[in-house]
This record gives structure tokens, C-alpha cells and sequence, in this order.
């Protein structure tokens, strides 16, 4: 019995020994896609809960080694494994055949639906996604259900609307933004349970499976994790920790016994493949199939970019004329808002402007993002203009006072003219940064090139084409623009 | 018209910058048809004069009346209130100060268009003529950093000319130009005095106020030392500030 007792004391000094010396298993997620999936711990915000925690923490013990998460943006997941910043991607990544063809993926250990969500008076009327027809149907960008949206706007003409997280389309739809929201349903029930407003259509959509990723050259690793996952789900604990985050449901004990005992001809990867409804193509050939949408966003940004400038350059105009002419008290509300716009980031205003101030007035999401942008960059325009007319000579302005011109025509007829000259250079430059800052509205759901690009990426799982394809447009854009400036400028210079 | 019947009428000027007097009981007047030399080395305060009479700086004490428009001193009144004067007053600066962005004609319409709500033609049409009238008619259409400093003068005068004012104020006309065009410019002047207009003409040019002044005014340090004829004055001096300027000259 002692030397039982020895031997076991041996083995666990052994494996812990072992845990301490292997190196620790990086997994990597993004917290922001919050509880259940992955979220900061409420009791210490510095680790982080959820059933991707814990699974996550069971492959590593399983490795015999300790779980260390790395947070990361939710779309990037894929780059970064294959980059090696970590060894294993988690974070509600949805199986499918992309995904196979680029990484090494697990078994799937979490079976999940699409399902749609509406407003209650809407619950007869839109039963499925067919029913949507012109309708707004929000959900997260790069996702199966986008693609099911895409699809549909093409079959059904419904609108797809992209977001950058889950929280926004449920709380657009309680609002009246949008009709509709397709997304998985434990997001879906999760969203119900915190804020409520809305009905979950109890027939799903289409159903997928949740699935770890490693990098596609870590087989081997991707099989050992395979085989705990397996051994967990038959032990119980994946089950005890999805009723742990409330997540667990007759369907899914039957996903499981499917899993554990597969039919010959139906493994549940192949009902994973199954289930996923597009199948995007990679490498060159993907130009063809994406290019027009990536054309479409193009114009999007442009029209945002140009429209967003004009109202920047009129507003700016009006404030840098108040604090050169303007009474006291209208010079320093203007040098206030100046300072507040310039102190703060375009992000956080765009999202006061569309959910901040949605209690108030409810806008496009276009709109908002013409605001936003326009709104931020004026203070930088009137800057530029102050300073403009602030440096047109004095004896010029003397000059037109003597001739009998009032300030409003010297300002018109003189010194504005004279300071935009000065201005077109950092004007010209704004109007760049501006087309580029410009793919900060996607977090408003406006799909414009940027957001596009990182779809289009997330779907052939590679940044190359779609990355030189974003920049050769933005290039289209920007370049002729310089050109035209310049040369105006040296129009101007000419002697 | 003011009292003496003087198309200028300055009275007691003072004008204090900070701690110091800039002027001091300045007194001149500028009659119909007169051309005025205000004289002085630089810094004796004659741009100040004219700044003040042009109601570009303001002054402490004194008046200034323009035909029948008084300033007060105190701070400048809102260029709304100057109306009257801007139509009576015309200015040219030292350095010109045309329009920069703005060709030669549109320099000159620009207060006949927007001041006198005249119509393009007969703007461009006076523009023309006064271009014309003053030998640089084929520089219309020049944009003013193309101009010598001769014709951006005349452009400048011919900028001043279309409003047709009662009182032409000029700073240094001289400075940029070979006595030739020295020459040419004081016979403009000459005409221009002889259409009923005063001229007073900041200079510290000795040969042009002898050669084409009616009356010469010697300021130093701010003060009003000596006035006449420029024989009186200048072949005569009775003021040792006078004389500084002659051999400062000479």
C-alpha cells in the first residue's frame, strides 16, 4: 500500500513537474465577445471565464500544460494562428470548410443554431429569412450568418447589415433599426435574457458547430486535442460546463452521443461541412466573386469621404470665421468644441452619435457616419483655415478697409480667398487621412472598403489579394486627388 | 467742405503708442487742387499722419476732418461708420498692397463692383480707361507679383482713382522708382491735383517735393517744425531738422 502510495506521490510530483517545465499552451480569443464564449472575469479582470476558457484550460491540462490566453481581435483569430502567436484559436469560431482548408481544426464541441430574432408584433410575420424580403437584418460581419444574408439579399433581397459585435444588432432591433437579427442562438438567448424586446423564431435557420483551430502544419497537436475532447465530452465535463454557462439543451446531449458513436457514412465533421451554406473560393479566383462588392464599398467610401468633406470644410469655415471675427463668448464655445473634437476619438463619437443619441433622433447609420466624420474633421479644417487667415498680411486687409469694403466682403472677396490657397495643402492631406479614417464607420454598421477587405479575408482566409485589392482602391482614390491638388497649387503659385 | 475751405483739415493730432507720442499738436491742412509734401527722415511720423487721416490707427487728441466728415479721438469706429469717409479718402501704400490673388482689372472693379454697386461693364470699362490713362493699359489682365514695381504703383493709384476721392493719400510713391519714372509719377500727380482733388504725399524725396510740390510740411519727432512753398522750405530751411533732412539727402 506505501509503495503505492509512493509511486502515485512519484507520478504526480512527475506530471507537475512536467506541467512547470513543458511550455504553456497559448490559446488565443477575443473577451470582447463576452460571457458565455470568452469574457473578462468579473472577480478578477485581469483572467478571463466562459466555456471557451474552460475548454480550453481541458486541452491544456490534457497537454500537461498550462492554459495562457492571448486576447485577440475576433477576425483575426485565423491570421494570428497561423502566424504562430499562439497554438490554439477559440472564441465561438464557426466550422467550415474554409476553415479546413487553412487550419488544422478540432472536432467540433459545441453544436449551435442560427436563429432569428424579431420584434414580438413581428413574430407571425417573419418566420424565416425568406419572409424578410427588403427587410434589415442585422449580424456580425464575416460570419455564417452574413453569409446566409448575403445569400438571401441575392435569392430574397433582404438587406443584410454588418456589425462589429454582438450587443448592437439585438439592442438596432428592440430600437426599430433594424426588422431582423440572424445570429447564433446562444448569442440570441443571451441578448434576451439581458435586455429583452424581442422574440427568438423557434426554427432555426440553419444549424453549425463550434470549433478550436491550430495552425494548419499542427496536425499532430490538433489530434491530441481531438482525443481530449473526446474523452471530455464522453467524462461529462464539456457537458458540465455547458450547463454551467446555461448553454446546455436536449439537442446538444444528442449532438453528443452522435459524436461519440458516429454513423459509418456521417462523421460529424462531414455534418459540419454539411451545414454551411456558401463555399467561398480562394486565391486568384476569388477576384471575380468578391470584386464587385469590394467596387460597391469602394463608392461607399468615396461618396461617405466626399460628402463628409464638404460638410467639414463648410462647417469649418464658419468656426474658424467665429473665432477670428466673432464676439468673446462665441470664440470660446467655438475654441470648446474645437478642442473636444480634436481631444477625443472619431470612434467614441461615432458612437454617441448613432447609439448615444439614438433615444433622441434615430439615424441612418449613413448618416450618422457623414455626421461623425464631418462633425471630427471640421475641427481640424477650422484650424487650418484660423491659421490661414490669420497670416494673410495685415496691410492687405488695410488695403480693402480703405477702398470702402465692409469685413463680411474682405473676408469673401480677400482674405478667404487668400487663406485657401494656403489652406489646400493640409487640406488636401486631411482629405486622405479622412478617406482612410473613413473605415472607422463599419463599427456603425455602414460596410464601406476597409470592413469589405477584412470579409472578403475572413472568407479565403488570407489578407494578400484582398489586401492589395483594398489598397490599389484606396490608391485610385487618393493619388488623383494629390495630383489635382498640386497642381492647382501650382496654378495658384505660378508667377 | 471744412471751415478754411481745405479739403484736410488736422487739428492738435496726437497719436501715443504704449508710453510714447507719436505725434504731438499736429496741424495741416490740404486744400482743392493742392499737392502737400509731408516731409521727414524715417521715423518722424509721417505714415502715422497718414494712418490716422485714412482711420487706420487711432489718435488721443485732436481732429481730423475730411471735407465734411469729422474723427474724434478714441478708439477707430466700426468700418460701418467709416463709409463716409472711405468714399472721400483713397489710399496707396508703400509696398502697393494689390490683391495678391486678383489681376489687375479685377483689383481695380473690385470696390467700384462691391462698394459702388456699379455693373461689370462700366467697372471694367473705368478700369480700362484710368489703366490707360496712367501708360499701363496692357497690363490688364497681369496678376500683380507680375508687375514691376512702376506699374504695380500705377495699377495701385488706378485702384484708388476709380472711386474718384476727394483726398489721395500716398506713402513713399518714390522709393521704388528710377528718376524717370519719378519724373512720370509727379506729372500724374500734378493732373490728378488738378482735377480738384488734394494730394498729400508722405516723402522723404527732396528732388520730387521740390520739383512737383505746392506746399511742403516738415515733421521731427512727431512735430510739425516747418511749412511753406519747398522754396521756402527747402532752398531756406529756418529748423535744424529741416536741415538734417536736406544734408541727410544731399
Amino acid at each position: 500500500m506505501s509503495r503505492l502510495a509512493t509511486v502515485a506521490l512519484l507520478s504526480l510530483v512527475v506530471a507537475s513537474t512536467a506541467v512547470a517545465q513543458s511550455p504553456a499552451l497559448r490559446w488565443g480569443g477575443d473577451a470582447e465577445g463576452g460571457a458565455p464564449f470568452v469574457e473578462a472575469d468579473p472577480a478578477n479582470p485581469s483572467g478571463v471565464r466562459g466555456f471557451d476558457v474552460e475548454i480550453a484550460g481541458m486541452i491544456a491540462e490534457g497537454l500537461h500544460r498550462k492554459p495562457q490566453f492571448i486576447q485577440v481581435a475576433w477576425e483575426s483569430i485565423e491570421a494570428s494562428v497561423e502566424r504562430g502567436d499562439f497554438d490554439l484559436g477559440m472564441s465561438g469560431l464557426e466550422d467550415r470548410p474554409a476553415l479546413r482548408e487553412r487550419h488544422a481544426v478540432t472536432i467540433p464541441y459545441y453544436e449551435f443554431h442560427e436563429v432569428l430574432a424579431v420584434r414580438p408584433a413581428d413574430t407571425a410575420r417573419y418566420k424565416t429569412v425568406a419572409d424578410l424580403a427588403g427587410k434589415r437584418v442585422g449580424t456580425l460581419g464575416g460570419t455564417t450568418a452574413y453569409s446566409i444574408l448575403l445569400d438571401a439579399q441575392t435569392k430574397s433581397h433582404v438587406i443584410p447589415i454588418s456589425y462589429d459585435d454582438d450587443v448592437h444588432p439585438y439592442t438596432d432591433l428592440t430600437a426599430g433599426r433594424l426588422d431582423a437579427v440572424l445570429l447564433d442562438n446562444i448569442i440570441a438567448e443571451r441578448s434576451l435574457r439581458r435586455s429583452g424586446g424581442f422574440v427568438i423564431q423557434p426554427v432555426p435557420v440553419a444549424t453549425g458547430h463550434y470549433v478550436g483551430i491550430f495552425a494548419h502544419d499542427k496536425t499532430a497537436l490538433r489530434d491530441s486535442a481531438n482525443a481530449i475532447l473526446l474523452a471530455r465530452m464522453r467524462d461529462g465535463s464539456l457537458e458540465r460546463s455547458f450547463r454551467k454557462w446555461n448553454v446546455w439543451n436536449p439537442e446538444e446531449a444528442q449532438y453528443f452521443q452522435g459524436v461519440l458513436n458516429p454513423p459509418k457514412t456521417d462523421s460529424p465533421v462531414t455534418a459540419a461541412q454539411q451545414s454551411v451554406t456558401q463555399t467561398p473560393t480562394a486565391g486568384l479566383a476569388s477576384i471575380p466573386h468578391y470584386l464587385p462588392a469590394l467596387i460597391r464599398a469602394a463608392l461607399i467610401t468615396l461618396v461617405l469621404s466626399c460628402l463628409s468633406m464638404a460638410l467639414a470644410v463648410a462647417l469649418g469655415i464658419g468656426i474658424a470665421a467665429g473665432r477670428v471675427y466673432g464676439p468673446s463668448i462665441v470664440r470660446v464655445l467655438l475654441t470648446a468644441y474645437v478642442e473636444v473634437m480634436r481631444g477625443t476619438p472619431v470612434l467614441l463619437q461615432l458612437f454617441v452619435i448613432y447609439y448615444g443619441l439614438s433615444g433622441v433622433v434615430r439615424l441612418p447609420a449613413f448618416i450618422a457616419a457623414l455626421l461623425g466624420l464631418g462633425l471630427n474633421y471640421a475641427a481640424y479644417e477650422s484650424e487650418i483655415y484660423r491659421a490661414a487667415l490669420e497670416s494673410i498680411a495685415p496691410a492687405q486687409l488695410e488695403a480693402a478697409r480703405t477702398l470702402g469694403l465692409s469685413e463680411s466682403q474682405i473676408l469673401r472677396l480677400i482674405r478667404g480667398p487668400q487663406a485657401l490657397r494656403l489652406a489646400l495643402a493640409p487640406m488636401t492631406n486631411d482629405f486622405v487621412s479622412l478617406l482612410k479614417d473613413s473605415s472607422l464607420v463599419s463599427v456603425i454598421t455602414v460596410v464601406e472598403l476597409t470592413k469589405q477587405t477584412a470579409i472578403y479575408a475572413t472568407n479565403i482566409g488570407s489578407w494578400v489579394i484582398p489586401g492589395i485589392l483594398c489598397a490599389v482602391l484606396y490608391l485610385v482614390f487618393s493619388l488623383p486627388l494629390s495630383h489635382a491638388a498640386r497642381k492647382l497649387e501650382q496654378r495658384w503659385s505660378a508667377s | 467742405m471744412t471751415a478754411s475751405g481745405a479739403v484736410l483739415a488736422v487739428r492738435n493730432l496726437e497719436v501715443q503708442r504704449g508710453e510714447q507720442r507719436v505725434l504731438r499738436g499736429v496741424d495741416l491742412d490740404v486744400k482743392r487742387g493742392e499737392l502737400c509734401a509731408l516731409m521727414g527722415v524715417s521715423g518722424a511720423g509721417k505714415s502715422t499722419v497718414l494712418r490716422a487721416v485714412a482711420a487706420l490707427t487711432p489718435f488721443s487728441a485732436g481732429t481730423i476732418q475730411v471735407d465734411d466728415v469729422a474723427l474724434h479721438p478714441g478708439s477707430l469706429p466700426p468700418e460701418s461708420r467709416l463709409r463716409d469717409l472711405r468714399r472721400k479718402v483713397g489710399m496707396v501704400f508703400q509696398a502697393h498692397s494689390l490683391f495678391d490673388h486678383l489681376s489687375v482689372l479685377q483689383n481695380i472693379t473690385l470696390a467700384p463692383i462691391h462698394v459702388l454697386r456699379w455693373d461689370v461693364e462700366r467697372a471694367n470699362a473705368t478700369a480700362i480707361r484710368l489703366l490707360e490713362s496712367l501708360g499701363v493699359g496692357h497690363r490688364v489682365s497681369a496678376l500683380p507679383r507680375q508687375l514691376s514695381g512702376g506699374e504695380a504703383q500705377r495699377v495701385a493709384i488706378a485702384r484708388v482713382l476709380a472711386l474718384d476721392p476727394l483726398l489721395l493719400l500716398m506713402d513713399e510713391p518714390t522709393s521704388a522708382l528710377d528718376p524717370a519714372r519719378r519724373n512720370a509719377l509727379g506729372e500724374t500727380l500734378r493732373d490728378l491735383a488738378r482735377q480738384d482733388r488734394g494730394l498729400l504725399i508722405a516723402t522723404h524725396d527732396i528732388d520730387f517735393a521740390r520739383a512737383h510740390a505746392d506746399r511742403v510740411v516738415v515733421l521731427a519727432d512727431g512735430v510739425l517744425v516747418e511749412t511753406g512753398t519747398p522754396a521756402e522750405v527747402l532752398m531756406n530751411p529756418s529748423h535744424p531738422a529741416t536741415r538734417a533732412l536736406l544734408q541727410h539727402a544731399s
